[in-house]
């Protein structure tokens, strides 16, 4: 396995993001709604806004990451390059591996940099803010990963669209969880670190082992 | 582009294919050596792409032998699936991407030659829009540049499911001549297709007629 | 002229003890005799169990007779979390040995531990209701319960969205895999995000079970288990003849294999 090829992959997935702006766009779009939509629901209250407000931008981060999944694999899948790749000379679990890093660069790096405007709007403290930034960018890695793996068994399913956010829901929690406790808590200094850690763990961990049960789903697919 | 390739020997016995429940393809064997081209022929839907697949090692088969025996020196065997070009019924291109960047990016994954590109974009007639979305293509260039995929990297065994579907006649000569070089390297090509392939050598061509059984003929989708 | 399921049936030829309990024509002949039985032994049992919890227990020293409720919830719960090992060995099954049936378990599984789980959600909220005084706490362990249905749930889902039930059973295969694996951790993140949040953490099973207790416990236990086995037998036997009732269908619609010879 050669870095050529590796970063041949992410190189392409990542173009092939970027000339499909539209889709990049939306996303963003989608996100940074949430952050709209939410004093109209709970009122316009800076105070509780801003006690909500890392909540609210961890949530929009992980519905938006819920909804991009069904296009992970589906366009290789589609038109027979995931086929093709499987005759390469690197391995399809390094290949979902750079296909996951490319995925958080194109589907999570635009909302990490679209969320100042989302904690402008929820009236979020510089600190917290910060904080934020480093717990979405330690925790947003487990949810690309098992997202990933959401994907990978629904990709032949043709409207496979809301069944994959479904499924990986549940498994996603505790990346919500220690998301949400990494910013800050009210009990116990340290607390934080801790989730801070933890989240960090469970992102190595994920992304070490799904592309194992990535490579292995989308051979099933083709059988 | 003249690497030598490694002498495989394809030994098929007894394949049994059943997918989703259904048989496929029932006591298949032959048996293949480097040089020959095996062509599949039989009408739509009779399981030519599924044996394709299954000699590729897409699809699990139980009980039965598909062998590709290396020849020239002793090596791993799982290698025979990097050792493999299958041009499949889907081309593998990304119309927002260039010719040149579609080619280069299988260029990189299969540890090739970016420098081939240009005469392979040439040899398929190509080469005057290498540097257009390939999704300008017409039909039967965008099957021309999905086929370049077998020349820019050089692999002993060619999986080509209807290779000259969407081709005119020009292009069936060229993709006879492409066969033909390959066999001359010592290569295997396994070939699905209806047409007669205007190829040199014909002694060194066998062909398998996939048949059905019974007289009725219902074509409720294809099988693969 | 061959077909599909006599093409299965020439394994019969040499059969060992393996092949016996795998195939889905024997395991049809054989399992056919345990329903009965199973059905006896889960009747006794929850004869058995009922009559202690409500006459031949002590009510607890706080509860009072709510407490009753509890032999029904800890069999629910322990069997919410048996029932995913239990399609986990099933994913193992089919993942790593192909074995034939491994897949029929694995869904016939997931719909009972969903209806499990739900019981075990609805009785903890009865047993909730008198003890902390709410229908629902988000505590450690029942929201952990409660994210298991949706697995459970979204399992029986993806089942449906299928055509192909055979590959689905290896992708399904996977997803379950990958969700045993997580199970720990999310307990374990829902523990600790409830112990932020609630210094105060009602334990219902923090009792100390004398033998008035828990006797009748083991008897729920053991008289919900074996009605998860009946039901799991029969729902497997009912799989494995839909299946078949399908490939008879099909092999009226469709040819059979394609025979091919070279020149």
């Amino acid at each position: 396995m050669s870095i050529k090829a590796f970063s041949a992959i992410i190189i392409r997935d990542v173009k092939l993001a970027t000339r499909s702006f539209g889709d990049m766009l939306t996303l963003v779009l989608f996100f940074t709604m949430i952050g709209v939509i939410i004093p109209f629901a709970v009122g316009p209250n800076k105070a509780l806004l801003s006690s909500i407000a890392p909540g609210i931008v961890w949530m929009a981060a992980f519905l938006s990451s819920l909804l991009a999944i069904d296009r992970f694999f589906r366009a290789d899948y589609e038109d027979g390059s995931l086929l093709a790749m499987r005759h390469a000379s690197i391995s399809l679990e390094m290949i979902a591996f750079a296909k996951l890093i490319a995925l958080w660069l194109t589907v999570i790096l635009p909302l990490i940099i679209a969320s100042p405007m989302l904690a402008l709007m929820l009236n979020m403290d510089f600190e917290i803010f910060g904080r934020t930034i480093l717990s979405l960018l330690l925790g947003t890695p487990a949810l690309i990963a098992f997202g990933g793996v959401g994907a990978a068994i629904t990709v032949s399913l043709k409207r496979g669209g809301l069944i994959a956010p479904v499924l990986i829901l549940p498994l996603s929690i505790p990346i919500l969880i220690f998301g949400i406790s990494a910013i800050r808590s009210n009990s116990g200094m340290g607390v934080e670190d801790n989730a801070m850690l933890f989240l960090a763990g469970i992102s190595l961990l994920a992304m070490a082992f799904t592309p194992f049960a990535i490579a292995l789903a989308l051979r099933l697919e083709q059988e | 582009m003249d690497k030598s390739l490694l002498n495989y020997k394809l030994k098929v016995e007894k394949l049994n294919l059943i997918r989703s429940s259904r048989m496929i393809l029932e006591d298949i064997a032959f048996e293949v050596k480097a040089g020959e081209a095996l062509l599949l022929r039989g009408a739509n839907g009779v399981g030519k792409t599924s044996l394709l697949m299954a000699l590729a090692g897409y699809l699990h088969i139980e009980k039965s032998t598909v062998d590709w025996v290396i020849e020239s020196k002793s090596n791993d065997e799982h290698l025979a699936i990097e050792d493999m070009h299958f041009i499949a019924h889907q081309h593998a291109i990304k119309e927002a991407l260039s010719l040149r960047d579609n080619l280069s990016f299988w260029v990189n994954i299969n540890g090739g030659q970016n420098s081939d590109i240009d005469l392979a974009l040439e040899q398929a007639g190509l080469n005057h829009a290498a540097d257009f979305e390939a999704g300008l293509l017409s039909a039967g260039q965008k099957k021309r540049l999905s086929l370049a995929r077998l020349l820019i990297i050089p692999k002993s065994i060619w999986l080509l499911d209807e290779p000259t579907s969407a081709l005119d006649s020009e292009g069936d000569k060229w993709v006879a001549s492409i066969i033909d070089k390959q066999l001359d390297r010592g290569g295997i090509v396994i070939a699905a297709t209806h047409l007669d392939l205007p190829m040199k050598k014909h002694k060194r061509i066998k062909t398998m007629i996939l048949g059905q059984a019974s007289l009725e003929q219902t074509n409720l989708g294809q099988t693969s | 002229m061959k077909n599909s399921t006599q093409a299965q049936d020439q394994s019969i030829k040499k059969m060992n003890w393996f092949d016996r309990l795998a195939h889905p024509g024997q395991f049809l002949k054989w399992s056919k005799y345990l329903i009965i039985p199973l059905i006896i032994i889960t009747i006794v049992l929850f004869a058995l169990g009922l009559w202690y919890a409500f006459f031949n227990s002590p009510e607890d020293y706080q509860m009072g007779d709510t407490v009753r409720i509890m032999y029904v919830h800890v069999p629910n719960a322990w069997l919410s979390q048996f029932v995913y090992m239990a399609m986990a060995v099933s994913a193992i099954g089919t993942l790593v040995w192909r074995h034939p049936i491994a897949d029929v378990s694995m869904k016939v599984a997931a719909p009972l531990g969903a209806g499990f789980t739900a019981l075990a959600l609805f009785t903890g909220s009865l047993w909730g209701r008198p003890t902390w005084g709410t229908y629902w706490e988000w505590d450690g362990r029942m929201t952990a319960t409660l994210i298991l249905l949706f697995m459970y749930l979204g399992l029986v889902a993806l089942w449906r969205s299928f055509d192909d039930q055979l590959r689905a059973a290896k992708l399904i295969a996977v997803l379950t895999l990958v969700g045993a694996i997580n199970i720990p951790i999310i307990k374990f993140s829902v523990d600790w995000w409830n112990t932020l949040h609630q210094p105060s953490i009602v334990s219902a099973k923090g009792l100390s079970m004398p033998a008035s207790i828990y006797i009748p416990l083991f008897v729920m236990m053991f008289a919900f288990t074996f009605l998860f086995a009946t039901l799991h037998i029969v729902g497997m036997r009912t799989e494995i003849l839909r299946r078949r009732a399908d490939a008879l269908e099909r092999k009226s619609l469709y040819n059979t294999g394609a025979k091919g010879e070279v020149k």
